[in-house]
Parts: C-alpha cells; sequence; structure tokens
C-alpha cells in the first residue's frame, strides 16, 4: 500500500446541516404548545400532567400522536404539528 | 477509449505497446522497424526494457500508467492517437489488420498470418493493485479519503467512526474494484433507501462496506440481497434500529451460492469460523451504520443490544434437510438462491436429549418458545427455531412436516389468559386486563402492542407465521435453538425473503 493510501469513503457522504436551536421565547402566554403521544405504552399518561400543568398556566396545548413510534412521524402530521404550534414536547414511554 | 482528465497523454501518431516478454512482441520487432523505414508515425511504447526494440527509440513505462490509463488489455497493441485522444486499437498481430490500421502493406513477410499477444504487464496484481490504489479512485463515485502519513491505517478507520468496534480491512480503491467483480450489477445502481438516514444506498457502497467487513467478491451478491432485504419497507429497519430491544437483522442464506461461496450451515453454523458466514452479516451491519447512518447511542436505541449485532448470517442446511428450504416455503422457486431477513436477538438453547416422539419433542419447543421475550407476553412477538438435525430425525421418522411442526405449537401455545395477565398484587408483568368479559382477541396487523385480555379465555402466544423455523447445525446433539424476534404486524417487521441476484 501506498504512504498516504485513498480509502473509498463508506458513508452516505451527505452533510447533515447544523440546524440552529429556534430562540426561545421568553415565557409561554400567548402561544401554543404541541404535545406530542409517540404511541409508546403510557406517554399519554405523562403527557397528561404536562396539559394540566400548562392549562393552569392559561397556556395553549395541542395534542398530537405518531401512528407508531416503529416508524418515522408522517410528512403530513410534522407539518401541521409545525403550522400550529410555537413549541413541541414529545413523549418517550414505557 | 479516451484518457481521462489527468492522465498521463501519449504523442499523437500510431502508438505500439509491448513488452520484451512477450514471445509476439517479439515476433513484430521487424515489423515495427519496417513500419519506421516506411515513414509511419510510430512511437513504441515498452513495458520492461527500453532496449527491446533497439535501434528503434521506445518510451518505457516505467510505472506502466500509460498502460493502466490507454486500458491496454494484452500486447502488442497498436493505438490511433490524435490531439490527444484515442481514435482506434488493433490487438495482437494480424497481419490483414496491422495493414489496414497503418495504411502499409505487405507487412511482415514469412510471419504467420495471425498470433495472438500476451496480457499486458500492468495488469498483473503485482502491478495492478499499486495502480488502482493510485489511479483506481477516479473509477468510482465514492469520495476518495487521504489517510495522513502520521497516522496508522488501522486507527485511522477507528478514527473515522466507520468500524462496529473491531478492526476493518482498508477499503483501498483496489480492493472496492475487486469486490465490485463479484457482483453483474453496476456500481450506481441504487438498491433503496437505507434508514435511519434514508439515504440512497448504491451496490458501490455496499461494495465498500463489505471491502471493511472482510468479504471476499463472490459474497458480494448476497450482501447486496440482505441490504435490499432490509430496505423493503416491510423490514422496518427504522424500527429495528431504534427499538429499546436488542433485536438485529440475521440473515438466513438459501441455494446453491451458499454451497458455492463455502458459506456453513452445520457444525457451529451459527458461531465464529466461517468467512462467509461472519463477514456477511458484518457487511450487512457496517452498511446499515455507514450509509444508513444508524448507531447506537444515535438512533440505535438498544437497551443491551446483542453480539448478534456484530454479524448474525448463516446458510440454512440443505443437505441434510427434513423439510424444503424456508426460502420455498416462502414462495421462491427450488435452486433460486435467496436470503430471508428476520429481525432477532442471539438465540439460545433447546437441549432436548430424550424425548423419542415428535409430539414429546415440540413439546420442548413449545415451552422454551413461551418465554420468547417474557413469558407473559402474547400476540407481541415473532421468533426464529432452528432445528438441528439429530431433533429433525424425529420429525422426519414420524412424517412431520413444517407445517404439521407449526400446527402443533400453535396448539401447545395457546395459553389461559389467567396466566398472562397482569396481578396487581403479585406478578405485575403480563398483558392489561379489559374493562370486561369478550372473547380474547383474534390477531391482525393493527392489534395494539399488548391488547387488553379478559380473563378465563386461551389467547395464542404468537401471531400465525410468527415463528419462522429453519434447519441448522452438525449432525451429532440433541440440541435446537430458539431466538427471540420483535414486534409483528403494521407497528412491527416481518421477514423479508430476497432472491441473489449474481
Amino acid at each position: 500500500m501506498n504512504r498516504h493510501p485513498i480509502l473509498m469513503d463508506p458513508t452516505h457522504e451527505a452533510e447533515a446541516g447544523r440546524l440552529p436551536l429556534a430562540a426561545r421565547p421568553p415565557d409561554l402566554r400567548g402561544r401554543t404548545v404541541g404535545l406530542l403521544d409517540i404511541s409508546k405504552p403510557q406517554g399519554d399518561r405523562f403527557l397528561d400532567h404536562l396539559e394540566a400543568l400548562l392549562q393552569a398556566q392559561a397556556v395553549m396545548v395541542a395534542r398530537f400522536r405518531k401512528p407508531t413510534f416503529t416508524r418515522p412521524m408522517p410528512a403530513d402530521l410534522r407539518r401541521e404539528i409545525a403550522e400550529r404550534c410555537d413549541l413541541v414536547i414529545e413523549a418517550l414511554a414505557d | 477509449m479516451t484518457s481521462p482528465a489527468g492522465s498521463p497523454a501519449l504523442p499523437d501518431g500510431i502508438i505500439a505497446v509491448v513488452r520484451s516478454t512477450c514471445p509476439t512482441c517479439d515476433l513484430v520487432v521487424p515489423v515495427l522497424h519496417a513500419l519506421s523505414e516506411a515513414g509511419c508515425d510510430i512511437h513504441v511504447l515498452v513495458q520492461d526494457d527500453p532496449g527491446f526494440v533497439s535501434p528503434l527509440p521506445a518510451q518505457l513505462d516505467r510505472d506502466l500508467s500509460l498502460s493502466y490509463h490507454a486500458g491496454i488489455d494484452s500486447v502488442p497493441t497498436l493505438l490511433r492517437i490524435m490531439d490527444g485522444v484515442e481514435q482506434d486499437r488493433c490487438v495482437g498481430w494480424d497481419r490483414a489488420s496491422w495493414e489496414s490500421f497503418t495504411g502499409i502493406p505487405g507487412l511482415g513477410p514469412g510471419l504467420p498470418d495471425y498470433q495472438p499477444g500476451c496480457g499486458s504487464q500492468h495488469l498483473e496484481p503485482r502491478f495492478l493493485t499499486e495502480l488502482e490504489d493510485r489511479f483506481g479512485a477516479a473509477r468510482l463515485r465514492a469520495r476518495g479519503v487521504v489517510t495522513p502519513e502520521e497516522l496508522d491505517v488501522t486507527e485511522f478507520l477507528f478514527d473515522q467512526g466507520w468500524s462496529d468496534g473491531l478492526p476493518l480491512v482498508p477499503p483501498s480503491p483496489s480492493r472496492v474494484l475487486r469486490m465490485l467483480e463479484g457482483c453483474s450489477r453496476e456500481p450506481d445502481e441504487v438498491l433503496g433507501e437505507l434508514p435511519p438516514a434514508w439515504h440512497p444506498c448504491t451496490v458501490e457502497k455496499v461494495a465498500i462496506n463489505a471491502v471493511m467487513a472482510g468479504c471476499r467478491p463472490e459474497y458480494l451478491p448476497v450482501v447486496i440481497a440482505a441490504v435490499e432485504a432490509a430496505c423493503d419497507p416491510a423490514f422496518n429497519l427504522h424500527g429495528v434500529l431504534c427499538t429499546l430491544m436488542a433485536v438485529g437483522p440475521a440473515v438466513i442464506v438459501n441455494g446453491p451460492i451458499g454451497r458455492a461461496i463455502g458459506m456453513n450451515s452445520g457444525m457451529n453454523a451459527l458461531g465464529q469460523g466461517n468467512r462467509a458466514n461472519l463477514t456477511i452479516g458484518r457487511a450487512l451491519q457496517l452498511t446499515i451504520r455507514n450509509v444508513g447512518g444508524g448507531r447506537p447511542g444515535g438512533t440505535d436505541r438498544a437497551c443491551l443490544g446483542t453480539p448478534a449485532k456484530l454479524s448474525f448470517c448463516f446458510a440454512e442446511d440443505e443437505e441434510t434437510a427434513t423439510w424444503e428450504p424456508i426460502s420455498v416455503a416462502r414462495g421462491l422457486p427450488t435452486g433460486v438462491s435467496a436470503v430471508t431477513l428476520v429481525a432477532v436477538e442471539g438465540p439460545h438453547t433447546i437441549a432436548d436429549p430424550h424425548s423419542r416422539t415428535a409430539a414429546s419433542l415440540a413439546r420442548s419447543f413449545a415451552a422454551a418458545l413461551r418465554n420468547v421475550v417474557h413469558p407473559k407476553h402474547v400476540l407481541c412477538w415473532d421468533a426464529l427455531l432452528i432445528v438441528s438435525p439429530e431433533h429433525r430425525r424425529l420429525f422426519a421418522a414420524e412424517g412431520w412436516s413444517r407445517t404439521d411442526l407449526e400446527r402443533e405449537l400453535e396448539r401447545l401455545l395457546l395459553l389461559p389468559t389467567d396466566e398472562v395477565l397482569r396481578d396487581p398484587d403479585g406478578w405485575q408483568e403480563g398483558m392489561p386486563r379489559a374493562s370486561g368479559p369478550g372473547p380474547a382477541p383474534v390477531w391482525h396487523p393493527d392489534l395494539p402492542l399488548f391488547a387488553p385480555l379478559s380473563a378465563g379465555q386461551q389467547v395464542p402466544k404468537f401471531r400465525p407465521g410468527g415463528v419462522l423455523i429453519v434447519q441448522a447445525g452438525g449432525a451429532a446433539g440433541p440440541l435446537s435453538m430458539v431466538a427471540s424476534g420483535w414486534v409483528n404486524g403494521t407497528i412491527g417487521n416481518r421477514p423479508v425473503t430476497r432472491e441473489i441476484i449474481g
């Protein structure tokens, strides 16, 4: 082998663009918070608690549910959440 | 053939490529002299001895790069170059062709009319490997990565994040090009999109990962078929990766290719020691890691994982087979080479040296299968059952088909719901209780995981067809194996069988 061997890249070579974090709102007043249940057992219980806490602070809440946790989110659902919500909280559970 | 950009240029005119160790080249030396004397604009390119055509001047192709870039297969070869671009070529000694090519009649009186040449010197492995490592990257689509001088190549490969934790074979251009010769498919053919990154996976990318895994070129068609199966939405590789469970894709190979490439279906078939078994399974996992982006701690969220996620690949035993190959049972014609991909954990033993009837042995199998993932989980998980020759002889003796065994296992694994329901005051794990009485659920693809059950019913452990039964193992040993599978139905996956295309 040469002194500086060339090796072929085994990866997909697509550079994952670094996305900046969205700006954090100073508070949640007047905002809509999406609560996303990925359909894992008991995720709904966790989100029920969060919803109650948020509503106690007069925060608007929208609930969403992935059809299954084992597959990626449908594009339509992703778009709907983006259009309707300012923030989103996703619940993993078991 | 047009020389690629940046390659060494050949002068315009007629180029005769020869080597001194070729008898046909020796034969045509007087013809080259005659051509020169006749005023032909001929240049001689010699692959070894610059004095070979003396007193005619000759250029020495010292590192054979001119021959490599010109794509010379054999010598002598005449090339017609105009403005640096090849217009035409004439291979071997053929008087009529040479006369036509040069426009000069009466060449080589006394020579035979025709004599084939010898292989170009650059095609000898000792030269070709180095030439392809220098220039071969240009024939590939993938990015070439230069190893810094100060770094050990093995360490560099680890540093790139390309490894599964074990050392890799460096994917040099020459090795990748050799690997691609193992199949007839185009390097840029897209086999599918591999989750979780959902990037198109080409034959070439599979070949690079197969090199790193240690595959021989003749294994490549098997790896490609396994990748195609992994890309099938029915396999749901995204879910198999991101699950907390320990499953990974196991590759089961059927058909003549398994024997042709020396796969092990017998003694220690699931263990170490067979290059094809180990490297094919590893190549699939490396492709998933590097092209799909499925990495432990990233999208791969396995709680504990399993050693089987390094490589789990074996051939089904078709030599002492009791039943038809699993590929045939799943719809492919007899004699067709195929892979079947199934998501499972590492297997464990079912020892039964004392059963003397098929029914008794089936009870041992059922008891082991009852424990798949959890003995109180029903209609949740699939399983793989690997039956050894010694155990299969019992079924053969009583004429049990694979379907007979499947049906008996279904009968034995029809469980009282009272044994599998959660008990808040005792054994708390199990299936959730339905709010009221009702029949046990019938499996269908959209049945939720952990579907509620009513007491006093009977429920099957597995969905219909949820236990894949395959044949492997050494001749001696009353030992079969079971491997726990993964979620079935719409939210899960199912085994995928694909024909292997050479």
